[in-house]
């Protein structure tokens, strides 16, 4: 079978995991009689409902190719971009370096992955935007709060680009033996991590009782955690078969992707919460922002990315 | 008009306008919206927040020394935004500023209008112009709609060239009170406050 034959039969699964999410949705709705829980099912639809749109751009692009999805993350870092900083104070010193990190650090790194170019890729935003961005905001003489704000735009500038960029960069990675099929990486690595997501929500509800970090993240819990984040990494042992790793090699980095996952959600709640929001935005009912839905995925990627670099090519 | 429709997408593809109607609907009576003015984007960004049918009957209020200064500027200005354009200069000293305002008004169109009458460098209003007092005493039927624009002036500032994209949302408030014989200022001062009570 080929690559992109694989990509349909895959994306062909998902679409039925979600037929199979979206029946039982209805049928709990049918069901359900005290107020609280027809509240928690009416999420768990809009997030179902969501998932089918989110499933329809990733399908798109990736069956369009290489340059697609890599235009399909750029847009996903502007919007996690825009949420971040919509919630960070800065001040006007700041709108140069601002500026710059929306109309030219996306595109740049978009295209530095486009144009296969892997050494700036790896530095340009630690390096050059570490020490450039600031510089901008110094230029501007204004040293009210100054490391603060400086602080966040970089934190902003790497969650949201440099961490997400990494995702379409595993279209990069030189494999022995798993050439063109670089795609169903990429898609491995955002199956295990969403649906690690999804399942440690799952039990989490069903049978969740101690909180993790009640006040970073009241929903999660050891029970969904453990339950949850074993079934992901099962899955993804199950999945070695699309990767170039054999089943024992795909167990570990699946539970590497579902420990850093954890990790990402987890400190992404809590710098969402120091900032003061519940929610990171608006765009995806249900889920929340955009940067709800792609907290663990940032976490995930970048070492995921390395250790696949450093051990398989 | 080909230029609205570009106009507002981008905008709200960009910049989110999302609007919030705390305190009032969208409805078809005939109004004055008020807002805080810090961005050029704040005109499109309160008219996109309408609803489309809304916006044929809604008429931004602009400076004619700036937005009709060239060609350019006033075909986005009148084209693109229908707005009216009023000589804030007060070029011909004879002449009322206000008059295509009160012949709108007359006419049953509703206004977009910034009292302050320039972009501040601070998210909330300074002090109203009286143009405000000016139409609502003409026209104490129209109802007056504050509105608060949040984030526009991290958008784009005064004095910069390139927006950034961030969230920003258009808050609608409660129609100001008619209060029968009320003085200028305190007018005024009553019309800025619930602008800035939509901040909080």
């Amino acid at each position: 079978m080929s690559p992109i034959h694989k990509l349909i039969w895959l994306i062909g699964g998902v679409v039925l995991l979600l037929v199979i999410a979206s029946l039982i949705g209805r049928a709990l709705r049918r069901q359900a009689r005290d107020e609280s829980a027809i509240a928690i099912i009416d999420n768990l639809n809009a997030r179902v409902r969501a998932w089918w749109s989110m499933v329809a751009v990733f399908a798109a692009a990736f069956l369009l190719g290489q340059n697609a999805t890599i235009v399909m993350f750029a847009f996903v870092s502007f919007f996690a971009l825009r949420e971040f900083l919509t919630l960070t104070p800065t001040r006007l010193a700041d709108h140069r370096a601002l500026s710059l990190a929306f109309l030219f650090a996306i595109p740049f790194q978009s295209w530095l992955i486009a144009t296969d170019w892997y050494g700036l890729f790896a530095i340009f935003i630690p390096v050059y935007g570490f020490l450039l961005l600031p510089s901008l905001s110094a230029l501007a003489g204004d040293t009210e709060n100054f490391l603060e704000r400086s602080a966040k735009i970089q934190w902003g500038v790497m969650i949201a680009i440099y961490c997400i960029s990494h995702l379409p960069a595993l279209l990069l990675l030189r494999i022995p033996g798993y050439d063109g099929q670089n795609a169903l990486l990429m898609f491995y690595l955002i199956l295990v991590v969403q649906m690690s997501d999804v399942l440690q929500y799952v039990f989490g509800k069903l049978f969740g009782k101690a909180k993790i970090a009640p006040v970073v993240s009241p929903s999660k819990t050891v029970e969904g955690f453990v339950g949850g984040g074993a079934s992901a990494c099962v899955l993804g042992a199950a999945m070695w078969w699309i990767t170039p790793f054999t089943p024992l090699q795909a167990a570990g980095m699946a539970s590497v992707i579902v420990i850093m996952g954890f990790l990402g959600g987890l400190v992404l709640s809590a710098v969402k919460r120091s900032l003061g929001a519940k929610d990171w935005g608006s765009m995806i009912p249900g889920h929340g922002g955009v940067m709800d839905r792609m907290d663990s995925a940032s976490f995930a990627a970048p070492i995921f990315f390395h250790m696949t670099r450093y051990w398989f090519t | 008009m080909w230029l609205s429709t570009l106009l507002t997408v981008s905008v709200r593809a960009l910049l989110g306008a999302t609007p919030r109607w705390t305190g009032s609907q969208p409805t078809l009576d005939q109004r004055i919206y008020f807002a805080n003015h810090t961005s050029h984007v704040d005109t499109v960004a309160l008219w996109s927040a309408l609803p489309p049918l809304l916006r044929t009957k809604t008429r931004p209020v602009a400076a004619a020394d700036y937005w009709g200064a060239d060609r350019v500027r006033r075909f986005v200005a009148t084209r693109g935004l229908n707005a009216l354009l009023i000589d804030r200069k007060r070029s011909d000293p004879d002449a009322d500023p206000l008059a295509p305002l009160y012949e709108a008004l007359g006419r049953g169109e509703s206004l977009i209008l910034f009292p302050e009458g320039t972009r501040q460098a601070q998210p909330l209003p300074g002090r109203f112009r009286t143009g405000l007092y000016h139409l609502a005493e003409r026209f104490p039927e129209v109802e007056l709609i504050p509105v608060y624009l949040e984030n526009l002036h991290r958008s784009l500032p005064k004095g910069t060239l390139f927006p950034v994209p961030l969230i920003c949302a258009v808050h609608f408030g409660v129609p100001l009170k008619r209060l029968g014989k009320e003085d200028k200022q305190a007018f005024l001062s009553r019309a800025r406050n619930a602008v800035i009570g939509l901040a909080q």
